[in-house]
């Protein structure tokens, strides 16, 4: 059977070049972000804003958004926004909090029950206070920073500080850029976006992590090459992975978007742009950041000859046998081991060990 | 690392069996579940997963205590305190009590009579507050004009704040409760705030005037003219237009009543009416005011709002009444449900409500089982042509993957709300990422000249730290999601972090249990990714 491949074998795309184009062009989009959220600002829903949404099915025929429209008008509770959406039986009611406290919200709430509650039933109605979105926006900003800290931390204990830093800058862009999504598109900006960033802050991370770790492991394992072009080999190999999984989530969200229903699609479609957005950080953000915050192989970057090809081969971490083993066959199996594995203690092992060298392919 | 021992495979073939037959019920239909219900002991009946509001429907109200109301009902108290001990120490005030925006000030012209009722004063706060140590629940002040004025303390509030919060939960259960057989969810959340959560429920309407009113039933005397006018206050009513003037002594309250019910006016209209019987002290209060007041009228208030004012015609001695205000019938019946389910110790206001109704959950249920379809199909699809076989092994995981996440769910009791299933759908993508990992990893070093067996053992140990590094991140994120977020973004979370643990096991273990059984039985010469 063909398989298929999505990603080119054995790149070699030159991503640390890119840095001086893409770096000008994220700080661009970063800014533009910004501004929109200053200036244009964000679509906050009922959580946020306090308000009132409420879902009308019309009892039979479609939704007349029209006299919805005329009718909330003389209710007099200020700008109330009529939506259809879906199914044309359908429609929103959204207005925002009226003068006067808890109690004339849901006086509000009872004025539009008595005036629709001939034609429509109420599929959903929800009322949030003043006080109660207010502390909404305080535990989601909370949350958002609460999470960046947290990992900071996590990799500073797990990688050098320069990894931290260079993923919580990469982050914070993906942040920024969702933020900016938001604004430009004006999709309702709700709790359940404060769970799409912060699932976009992880996901980010995780793909950040997965480049850095190959990173590391390469800086050990080439200790002559020139940071740059460590860098771009570890991203060219884990750039198939990268592929694959950004195309899974993809289809996932994509399902979501398409069948999932009104209530979670700005939460999908936001994800979209932030595994798009986290995809594209991860390699051209974050890693090019190692090389400004000084990262540096030992000795690679005085030494400016490139040495592509390392000059100690680690060994293998664990053995065939181990695994042939199993059955308790490992004559038959078919080992292709040197004797140099073969009389290496049958444990695994994370270091390299001195001596043991690899096949060479060809 | 890849040696893989019998007991190891037999616990995740077990582990894998146990998630399906933990999970199994909850996919039964509400007629077959119930059937399987029957057949076992109620102790056995199987846990299915509990859904969230928004999918079965239903109403989440908070409820918070009202400040303004909290000040008014202490002030009032504080009044009837001082009056009683003024009464007591036998002490002339010059003027009547007044009031301040936090309590009441009386003005004792006289020295000696001061000294005599200022430690009762003091006296007081040690029935304003139970935190002894603490600070104090009131402050009494003295000017040398013989002004004395007593203040109820932020601590005291805060106190009185959480007091009323604990009744009210009592309370707003005993009221639920009255509806029928519903489980409701009722917490306090912080300080002063209640959260009730009603799942199933029809109509939130009736729901929120059982929570939205405090029930405070007071017996007072309608005052004469030439009554003290700061002994008086002017109180709307309920059936009729205007105020009446009415005493703000009160005679006697809604909590001496042992019990309430709706019924019907035997002697005049048949109209409805609610008919109450008091306690023994209540009976005997009840016995003493109506026979000192033959002839004058009696104003039944509720949330001081007048709901009829008979004139006492014969004294009552038998401890029971009947309140007639012109009713409907289930108006009768909410009054009677609330006179006996108790009053409020304070005024609750609705700072948030969200209610779905049935419909709309039955819809996002649907959305999201088609979605979770879909995505699936999608990812194993795409998983089958791009690995072959390894993708055969990584879809098997995925399935466990799935039932564990789903047994996770039943297992902790946590909701599975609509952002819970989109979490769901996520894992899905995410999860076949280890294997992604792992796969990519071994085409790599086979690649690089290995042999397959070599190529497969590296592939899944080198894979392993960064599964390890990338999935911690998420899960840190997903925790701080479900410390800060609530309702459904907090099943949502919990979906989520029981995603990244589980693919730890399936991704990781189990794919290489399945990859090293098919290494032992086809003997490959390629690697087939």
């Amino acid at each position: 059977m063909k398989l298929l491949r999505l990603a080119p074998e054995n790149t070699k795309f030159p991503f640390m070049r890119f840095r001086r184009v893409s770096y000008p062009f994220s700080a661009v989009l970063s800014l533009i972000a910004v501004a929109l959220f200053i200036f244009k600002g964000m679509n906050f829903g009922i959580d946020f804003a306090g308000g009132t949404v409420i879902e009308l099915r019309a009892k039979s025929g479609a939704a007349e958004v029209g006299a919805l429209r005329t009718m909330s008008e003389e209710l007099k509770l200020g700008d109330i926004e009529v939506q259809g959406f879906g199914n044309p039986a359908d429609a929103t009611l959204r207005f925002g909090l009226q003068p006067g406290g808890d109690a004339a919200q849901q006086a509000a709430v009872d004025k539009v029950r008595s005036a629709v509650g001939a034609n429509y039933e109420l599929r959903r109605v929800e009322v949030v206070g003043p006080r109660v979105s207010n502390e909404l926006v305080q535990s989601g900003t909370l949350g958002v920073v609460l999470s960046i800290l947290a990992v900071l931390t996590y990799l500073w204990f797990r990688f050098e500080w320069q990894f931290a830093v260079g993923a919580v800058i990469a982050t914070m862009h993906d942040l920024l850029l969702t933020v900016g999504f938001f604004s430009i598109t004006q999709l309702e900006f709700n709790t359940t976006s404060i769970a799409a960033i912060l699932t976009i802050v992880g996901y980010s991370l995780n793909e950040t992590v997965v480049v850095l770790d190959r990173i590391r492991e390469n800086m050990r394992k080439y200790k002559k090459m020139p940071t740059a072009q460590m860098v771009d080999m570890s991203i060219n190999a884990v750039l198939p992975r990268t592929i694959m999984t950004a195309t899974t989530v993809m289809l996932a969200l994509f399902a979501l978007v398409f069948f999932g229903g009104q209530v979670i699609r700005s939460f999908s479609l936001a994800m979209i742009w932030g595994i798009f957005v986290a995809t594209y950080s991860s390699i051209f953000i974050c890693s090019p950041m190692l090389i400004y915050l000084g990262l540096r192989n030992e000795d690679a970057d005085r030494k400016a000859a490139p040495q592509p090809e390392p000059e100690e081969e680690p060994a293998f971490e664990a053995e065939p046998e181990a695994f042939a083993s199993m059955y308790d066959d490992v004559g038959d199996a078919p080992v292709p081991a040197s004797p140099a594995q073969k009389r290496a203690p049958a444990k695994t092992g994370g270091k390299p060990k001195p001596g043991a060298r690899r096949n060479r392919p060809k | 690392m890849l040696r893989f021992s019998t007991w190891k495979m037999f616990a995740i073939v077990a582990m894998t069996l146990a998630a399906v037959l933990v999970v199994a019920p909850s996919m039964l239909s509400p007629s077959h579940y119930a059937a399987l219900a029957e057949m076992l002991p109620s102790w056995a009946k199987p846990p299915t997963i509990v859904l969230g509001l928004d999918l079965q429907g239903g109403s989440h109200v908070m409820l918070e205590v009202d400040q303004a109301d909290l000040v008014s009902t202490q002030i009032k108290n504080l009044r009837d305190d001082v009056r009683r001990t003024l009464r007591e120490e036998k002490v002339a005030i010059t003027g009547g009590i007044g009031t301040t925006p936090r309590g009441v000030q009386v003005r004792v012209a006289d020295a000696a009579d001061r000294e005599k009722v200022l430690p009762k004063f003091r006296l007081l706060r040690n029935s304003y507050s139970s935190n002894i140590g603490g600070q104090p629940p009131l402050e009494v002040e003295t000017t040398p004009e013989g002004l004395i004025r007593i203040t109820v303390t932020d601590a005291g509030l805060r106190d009185k704040s959480r007091k009323a919060v604990e009744q009210s939960i009592e309370v707003i259960r005993r009221r639920i409760d009255q509806l029928g057989t519903l489980e409701p969810s009722i917490q306090r959340q912080g300080d002063d705030r209640v959260m009730v959560q009603v799942p199933g429920l029809q109509d939130p309407q009736t729901l929120k005037d059982l929570l939205g009113q405090t029930a405070k039933l007071e017996f007072r005397l309608v005052a004469e003219a030439g009554a003290n006018p700061s002994e008086v206050e002017e109180l709307e009513q309920t059936e009729e237009q205007g105020k009446l003037p009415i005493e703000k002594q009160i005679m006697v309250q809604g909590e001496d009543l042992t019990d309430a019910q709706p019924g019907f006016d035997q002697q005049r209209s048949g109209e409805p009416v609610v008919n109450f019987r008091f306690n023994i002290r209540g009976a005997q209060k009840f016995g003493d005011v109506t026979s000192k007041n033959v002839g004058r009228l009696f104003a039944i208030v509720l949330d001081n709002k007048v709901i009829s004012a008979p004139r006492i015609l014969t004294p009552i001695t038998g401890g029971s009444g009947q309140i007639s205000g012109r009713f409907t019938v289930s108006q009768a019946t909410n009054l009677a449900i609330l006179l006996r389910a108790g009053a409020l110790p304070a005024k609750l206001n609705i700072v948030e409500e969200r209610t779905v109704g049935p419909g709309l959950g039955q819809d996002s249920i649907d959305a999201g089982k088609r979605a979770a379809y879909v995505g699936a199909g999608l990812v194993v699809f795409y998983m089958l042509i791009t690995y072959g076989v390894f993708g055969v092994f990584a879809n098997l995981a995925l399935f466990v993957h799935i039932a564990f996440i789903f047994a996770g769910l039943v297992l902790l009791g946590s909701t599975l709300t609509l952002p819970g299933i989109a979490g769901i759908v996520l894992t899905i993508g995410m999860a076949v990422d280890s294997n992604v990992l792992i796969y990519e990893r071994i085409r790599e070093e086979n690649h690089a000249g290995r042999s397959i067996l070599a190529s497969l053992d590296a592939g899944f140990n080198r894979a392993f730290a960064t599964i390890v590094d990338s999935n911690v991140t998420m899960f840190v994120a997903a925790a701080i999601l479900y410390f800060l977020g609530s309702g459904p973004v907090r099943g949502f979370a919990v979906s989520l972090a029981l995603g990244i643990l589980t693919t730890i096991v399936t991704a990781v273990t189990m794919t290489r249990m399945m990859i090293a059984i098919w290494y032992h039985y086809s003997r490959p010469t390629k690697l087939p990714i």
